[in-house]
């Protein structure tokens, strides 16, 4: 395995990134965005994620093993609440006879 | 130097490699951990969203944002310290563990402020629980029982994590580590970044919850 | 003998001595039988409660024990055995000790993570063992809500604290296999040299990972609804039962299967031996258990058919479970395609493949009739349940596992069982057990519901059946205790490879060095190419 060692400045910049980014998400909260709200508070939440997976946790320098545990991983959590949310989501779409 | 290499292996990058892949492995089990709780809040939050728009808008927002900024910082000083173990540069590794250790027990202290808050103002799951402007009681308790389940977790691990800086912290006074060797502060890394991850999670969806609606 | 003068050629079981020497041992083969020895006590176990269990069914007014008792029986005979035996059972003991050797590496990736993962089992088991003797738990082994967290007063939390910290156990064990597989192999050791079994642990090892810290949060949770009164799953405060059943079975449906995979592992290597030929479309069968694995997380809702659960998941997860058997009845034909034209031995552990195959296949053919949504409302909660995952987890996990101890017995022993004697218990075993479960299919197709201790009085002919089957099956699991144990001093010695089997772990010494090779091999032909073995002795009875 070749190490390679980010600048400080990188480190640095993504660090400001994930300030700025906590920011928004706080301010953006108090903005009526409907059903949409929690979208984008998701959607910020991931860029975060993977900032953070990114750089301070070396994925873009690692092998393809890690990235395939690393979506490996998140798919299975994908799973998990789909299908109990395909429960949750469908109670009462199709009658049960007789009851 | 004593060699780092254990028997089992051949060569040190493949013990490294083994190593991390371990550490990357066990995250993966730390996600579906979570990830039951995660489940848990999508299904109560669906179910009862204004029980837990309302639940979530009594946390403290400005806290809670401070301590998240204040968690990505030790986030930042982590990575720091991997970078100096990577220079073999002792000292600074040193001295960012110890920042490390410092950002991490801020964010346990305000947490544990917050909680101490919980249970003066009877928001804590229980016969004595109250909340303002929630006609369903147990829906807005169903949410603080899950706030306490994740964020009590979340610290529980921050806790481990403090441990396992605290004992890099005494290796790395002993000299243990050097440019070449150095692979339990790059594991170390790994597993407190994670835990500041599920924590970016937490943030929004425990205290961002319609804070736009008129309380 | 005049063995003194020779000195004695050094192994695993001989580099060092004493108690201390076994139980801060990093050796995979030393921990392996630190394994053995501790799930077959809780099999021990096990088995006296599912005596107690059958000998209370002889009779329709239940007149042994109370309803209570009953209701404790039934649910420690599944805790110890699903836990504390099966789960751990192939991979911890076999995988342990030959999954290193198989793919030519001198110890696991993690030999401290490996012992922690027994001794987090002991402390599991110990958990556990204070709760039945301190009064037991009654909760039935699926530990539902809200009767686990507000109604129940026995030892759920000792219990459920065992499991949780026995399922770590199973989490680093995963995690070591995996991280070993990828990044220990031999050189020449590609992933399609590498034997089935090994895949099997491979797809074993991912749902212990990717399951199992779901049932621990789930524990979790359970214990704060008890201790704490927080009301995740209670009904009173908003919570949901049916949410727990979910999260149980997302892993209990995958943990099946970490209990099946390891054994279809140890039959393809029995297939194979005893017919003396490579088996059947390798590559399909080895990826049938990747697919086994992950298919297997998509079907967890047909336990929940009559759970509340909405009928449109119900239908999906029965539509669902069904692409689960393919992969499974992909196993089945290879492995008797395989035998087609092979020069077949039937010795001992081929019996126990040959049983292995023919009981699995009516588990897992049974398991489609459970898994469509019409008839499970049927059947569901009755004997019929029973008796399909028997099937599939005494006939056909503990077939393997007693197949996979007498085909790697000489390994790790040095000395031979007696044949005879064996093939005796083997066929002992396959008979007790379809006198016990085969009548069980009846009973819960005529309505005998589970977990009940009183029935019609015409079902007593059935249950007597099934008792008196279980008192045979119980003879053919002592005997082989009682002969396993005389053939560690009377055996006959093992040369390396009495088997003329092609796998790396009979190219090294019986029983191996510390290091299981002299020179770590170098590997140039497919597993299962019995040129490699033309001309050694072999000593098949
Ligand atoms: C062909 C694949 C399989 C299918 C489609 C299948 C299907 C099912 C279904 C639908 C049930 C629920 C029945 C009910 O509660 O009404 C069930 C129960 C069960 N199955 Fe299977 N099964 C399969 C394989 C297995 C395997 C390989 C094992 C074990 C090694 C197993 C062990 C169990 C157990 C333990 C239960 C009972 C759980 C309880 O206590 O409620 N099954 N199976
Ligand atoms: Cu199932």
């Amino acid at each position: 395995m070749t190490e390679h060692i980010d600048s400080i400045r990188t480190y640095a910049l993504v660090l400001l990134a994930l300030l700025v980014l906590t920011a928004v998400t706080t301010l953006v909260a108090f903005v009526d965005l409907g059903e949409f709200s929690v979208v984008v508070a998701l959607a910020i939440a991931v860029c975060k994620m993977l900032l953070v997976a990114l750089f301070f946790m070396h994925v873009r320098h690692s092998t393809k093993l890690t990235k395939l545990v690393l979506l490996g991983g998140l798919l299975w959590l994908v799973i998990l609440l789909m299908l109990t949310l395909s429960d949750f989501t469908t109670r009462g779409w199709i009658g049960v006879p007789g009851r | 130097m004593a060699s780092t290499l254990q028997e089992q292996f051949d060569t040190e990058a493949q013990q490294k490699d083994a190593s991390t892949l371990g550490m990357w492995i066990f995250l993966i089990t730390e996600v579906m951990f979570f990830g039951g709780m995660f489940t848990a809040y999508t299904v109560y939050r669906r179910a009862y969203s204004d029980a837990f728009a309302v639940a979530s808008s009594s946390l403290n927002v400005t806290i809670g944002a401070i301590n998240t900024a204040v968690l990505l910082v030790s986030s930042f000083t982590m990575v720091m310290a991997v970078r100096a173990a990577q220079l073999g540069q002792r000292r600074t590794l040193i001295l960012f563990l110890v920042a490390t250790l410092i950002f991490g027990g801020i964010f346990l202290g305000v947490k544990a402020y917050e909680w101490n808050e919980k249970f003066e103002q009877h928001h804590v799951p229980g016969p004595s629980f109250h909340l303002e402007g929630v006609p369903q009681q147990s829906h807005a308790q169903l949410f603080f029982s899950l706030y306490f389940a994740m964020t009590g977790l979340h610290a529980l691990h921050m806790v481990i994590g403090v441990g396992i800086i605290s004992w890099l912290i005494w290796l790395a006074r002993q000299g243990r580590f050097t440019a070449e060797y150095n692979t339990p502060v790059d594991i170390a890394g790994l597993y407190w970044h994670f835990v500041d991850i599920i924590w970016i999670f937490l943030f929004p969806l425990l205290y961002l919850i319609d804070r736009h609606l008129p309380k | 003998m005049i063995t003194a003068a020779v000195p004695e050629r050094e192994d695993y079981l001989n580099v060092s001595h004493g108690l201390k020497s076994w139980l801060l041992t990093k050796d995979h083969k030393r921990i392996g039988l630190l394994y053995l020895a501790t799930i077959t006590l809780f099999f021990f176990l096990g088995g006296v409660f599912a005596t107690v269990i059958r000998i209370e069914l002889l009779t329709p007014g239940g007149g042994l024990v109370s309803s209570e008792t009953y209701n404790k029986l039934f649910t420690m005979h599944g805790v110890t055995m699903i836990f504390f035996f099966l789960l751990p059972s192939i991979p911890a003991v076999f995988g342990n000790f030959f999954l290193p050797m198989m793919i030519g590496a001198r110890d696991l990736a993690f030999p401290r993570i490996n012992l922690l993962s027994w001794y987090l089992l002991v402390v599991g088991g110990l958990f556990a063992l204070f709760a039945m003797l301190a009064g037991g738990v009654d909760t039935g082994w699926t530990f539902y809500t809200p009767y686990s967290t507000t109604y129940s007063n026995t030892w759920v939390i000792a219990t459920a604290l065992g499991i949780f910290v026995a399922g770590f156990s199973s989490i680093l064990t995963g995690l070591n296999f995996i991280v070993t597989i990828h990044r220990m192999r031999a050189p020449g050791m590609t992933w399609f040299r590498m034997p089935l079994f090994v895949w099997a642990h491979y797809a074993t090892a991912l749902i212990q990972v990717l399951g199992t810290p779901v049932l621990a949060v789930t524990i979790v949770l359970v214990f704060c609804e008890r201790v704490f009164h927080i009301g995740i799953f209670d009904p009173a405060l908003g919570g949901d039962p049916v949410l727990f059943q979910h999260l149980f079975w997302f892993y209990s449906h995958p943990a099946v299967y970490i209990m099946i995979l390891p054994a279809m592992g140890v039959v393809s290597e029995l297939v194979s031996t005893f017919s003396r030929k490579a088996i059947f479309g390798y590559r399909i069968v080895a990826f049938s258990s990747v697919a086994i694995a992950v298919l297997g997380f998509l079907v967890w809702g047909h336990h929940m058919f009559v759970s509340g659960q909405s009928l449109f998941a119900g239908m999906a997860f029965s539509f669902l479970s069904y692409f689960v058997a393919i992969p499974s009845a992909i196993k089945v034909f290879n492995w008797t395609a395989t035998l087609y034209k092979g020069s077949i031995s039937y010795a001992t552990p081929m019996l126990y493949a040959f049983g292995f195959i023919g009981l699995f296949t009516m588990g897992g053919l049974t398991g489609l009739f459970v898994a469509a949504l019409g008839i499970d409302v049927h059947v569901t909660d009755t004997y019929f349940v029973v008796a399909h995952f028997h099937y599939i987890m005494v006939g056909g996990a503990i077939m393997g596992y007693m197949g996979g101890l007498h085909y790697w017995w000489p390994k790790m022993t040095g000395r031979m069982y007696p044949e005879g004697w064996a093939k005796l218990s083997a066929l002992v075993i396959f008979l007790g057990f379809n006198l016990t479960f085969f009548p069980q299919f009846i009973l819960g197709y005529l309505g005998m519901p589970r977990r009940y201790h009183t029935y019609p009085a015409e079902f007593q002919i059935l249950h007597v059946l099934s008792t008196a089957g279980a008192s045979v099956l119980a003879v053919g699991y002592a005997i082989p205790m009682i002969y396993f144990a005389w053939s560690l001093r009377y055996g006959k010695v093992a040369g390396a490879n009495p088997w003329g089997a092609t796998g790396l772990e009979w190219k090294t010494a019986s029983p191996p060095p510390l290091h299981n090779f002299d020179k770590i091999p170098v590997v140039t032909h497919d597993a299962y190419d019995y040129s490699t073995v033309v001309g050694e002795a072999v000593e098949v009875g």
